[in-house]
């Protein structure tokens, strides 16, 4: 018998697993998490648990209801339930926040097949759908219990000028949950990009063109309004996600150009103070064809041919 | 095949629903099926409609010449659209009021225009009064059925009694992109019950499947059946 073993690719393996790396995800959103609390009290942790719990449940129930293989073991529905429950303000009744997670598992996600399979950014359709839905409730900012008190009520983003730098870098404001705290939103990115689970490319590109498109627009106060709104969650945790961003390095440079441009025109001239969460599910809309355009070539490799006309 | 009255009736209803099926007619279904009376009206309207210019074209099929056939079929549409919108507008000015311009633009309707070419100037005027009732009963039956989701979670009532109290609304669902949403699950529901009966679909949907004869060059014209997913095909000849 021979020694040598016939495969066909891939040769090299790799550790990491779907869990491993949602695992690292959830490390690295708990900074966010303990700030939460500390600035909006306990009912901060309570919505994040229940966000979590039901997104869990709800896939579990999908998938044994249509008779698939139950994958809720890779913590990716955890992670959605923590980004939806991130993107509610902490006063923001429960049954609103069941509706979010319900639009991000079963509509965004499982509906189009599952982990891998959703076009679109599924904690954003969940945002999406209770901005749509519960707008006032969305856009109400009083905190409870912590260190934020019921007076901070507008986002910083109407008017980032009158922030200090402080006061936005530790998110002494109002806000949804997840956004505030830019820190430990840094915090965590750091550690996601030493752990290699996410390329800092998408989160610069994306943040730094926003800063020089807001102030190119005439924004106020371009670098401080960086660190308000949700441009750091988005930015770090939910551009950078797998399914929903492109696969080259340069397709991740014109996605993030993308994002920046589209934040910064809205956040400028829109009507609404915050656009990360449209520009990012365009952006995950326009994904395949960047992935199109920046197909690598292998070295030596003929330059592809042109498609035929009517195909 | 020659198809009894009674299946020429209930073709409309499910196996070839005009809206979930032939996907005809969308915009108005998107857009009215906000309320439970509207989208009754509407249907009501469509239906009154449909059978009156099927009845008529069918009658007039020997004379309309071929080539001027579309213009002829659009005269008739819109007398009975014209009726239908002058006796809304005097009794049930709530109504005209709640359809506004998609009653008047039940004209240019493709689910009415799509029978009368596919269906009324080739059949009797008998099949053609049974084929309008149940395409619009169809229509109608679709439309109200969304409209009773819609309206019941978008705005917690049921043809304006209120079932679940204010304050517990989903908003989303009244507006564009819950149409949408309903109008897919309605879509998927349909299919998945007609799958359960163990009904076959005809990529050739929408007429007798007999392509060979065919004037009518539609984009989906099957010169041979190769298709036995018993799925449909995503692309259909007309577009809304």
């Amino acid at each position: 018998m021979s020694k040598m073993n016939l495969s066909v690719s891939p040769h090299i393996r790799s550790a990491r697993t779907t869990q491993s790396i949602m695992l690292d995800v959830i490390i690295a959103l708990t900074p966010a998490l303990i700030a939460s609390v500390v600035l909006y009290g306990f009912r901060a942790l309570l919505l994040t648990q229940i966000s979590c719990g039901f997104c869990v449940l709800l896939e579990f129930l999908y998938e044994k209801l249509l008779k698939r293989p139950v994958t809720v073991s890779d913590l990716s529905a955890v992670v959605t339930g923590l980004l939806v429950a991130f993107n509610v303000p902490v006063s923001m009744p429960v049954w609103m926040l069941l509706v979010g997670d319900l639009a991000a598992i079963i509509l965004a996600k499982q509906l189009f097949g599952g982990l891998g399979c959703n076009f679109m950014n599924p904690a954003l359709v969940g945002r999406i759908v209770m901005m749509f839905s519960f707008t006032t409730a969305l856009t109400t900012y009083t905190g409870s219990a912590g260190l934020v008190d019921a007076a901070t009520s507008a986002t910083p983003l109407a008017d980032p000028a009158s922030y200090g730098f402080m006061e936005l870098l530790f998110g002494l404001h109002g806000g949804v949950i997840g956004e505030t705290c830019a820190a430990a939103l840094l915090l965590g990115g750091i550690y996601l990009c030493v752990r290699g689970v996410i390329k800092p490319i998408i989160p610069l590109v994306y943040i730094g063109t926003t800063v020089l498109l807001t102030w190119a627009f005439g924004g106020v106060a371009p670098l401080r309004s960086a660190l308000a709104g949700g441009l750091l969650l988005g930015a770090i945790y939910m551009a950078t996600d797998y399914v929903t961003s492109p696969i080259t390095d340069k397709g991740k440079v014109i996605f993030g150009v993308f994002l920046g441009l589209i934040t910064a025109l809205i956040r400028v001239f829109g009507n609404y103070s915050e656009g990360v969460t449209f520009a990012i599910i365009l952006g995950n809309i326009l994904v395949p064809y960047i992935n199109d355009l920046t197909e690598t070539r292998p070295i030596g490799a003929n330059p592809p041919a042109k498609k035929e006309a009517g195909k | 095949m020659k198809k009894s009255k009674w299946q020429i009736f209930t073709n409309g209803l499910f196996k070839e629903n005009p809206v979930l099926i032939l996907l005809l007619g969308c915009c108005s279904v998107l857009a009215i099926s906000v309320t439970v009376q509207g989208a009754l009206g509407m249907g009501l309207a469509l239906t009154f409609v449909l059978v009156g210019s099927n009845v008529v074209i069918s009658l007039l099929r020997k004379v309309i010449p071929d080539k001027v056939r579309i213009p002829c079929f659009i005269v008739v549409v819109a007398t009975f659209v014209t009726l239908v919108e002058m006796v809304v507008e005097a009794y049930l000015p709530d109504l005209y009021d709640a359809l506004g311009i998609f009653l008047a633009l039940i004209v240019v309707n493709c689910i009415v225009l799509g029978r009368a070419e596919m269906f009324a100037s080739k059949n009797g005027v008998v099949d053609s009064l049974l084929d309008g009732l149940g395409m619009g009963l169809g229509y109608t039956l679709v439309i109200v059925g969304i409209a009773v989701v819609r309206e019941l979670l978008g705005s917690g009532t049921l043809y304006g009694f209120r079932i679940i109290p204010e304050g517990y609304q989903i908003g989303i669902i009244t507006q564009t992109p819950g149409g949408f949403m309903m109008f897919g699950f309605a879509m998927a529901l349909l299919i998945f019950c007609l799958r359960k009966k163990g009904k076959k679909f005809d990529p050739r949907i929408g007429c007798d499947g007999n392509c060979g004869n065919c004037a009518a060059g539609c984009a989906n014209a099957v010169t041979d059946l190769k298709t036995e997913d018993g799925g449909l095909t995503a692309k259909e000849g007309s577009e809304s």
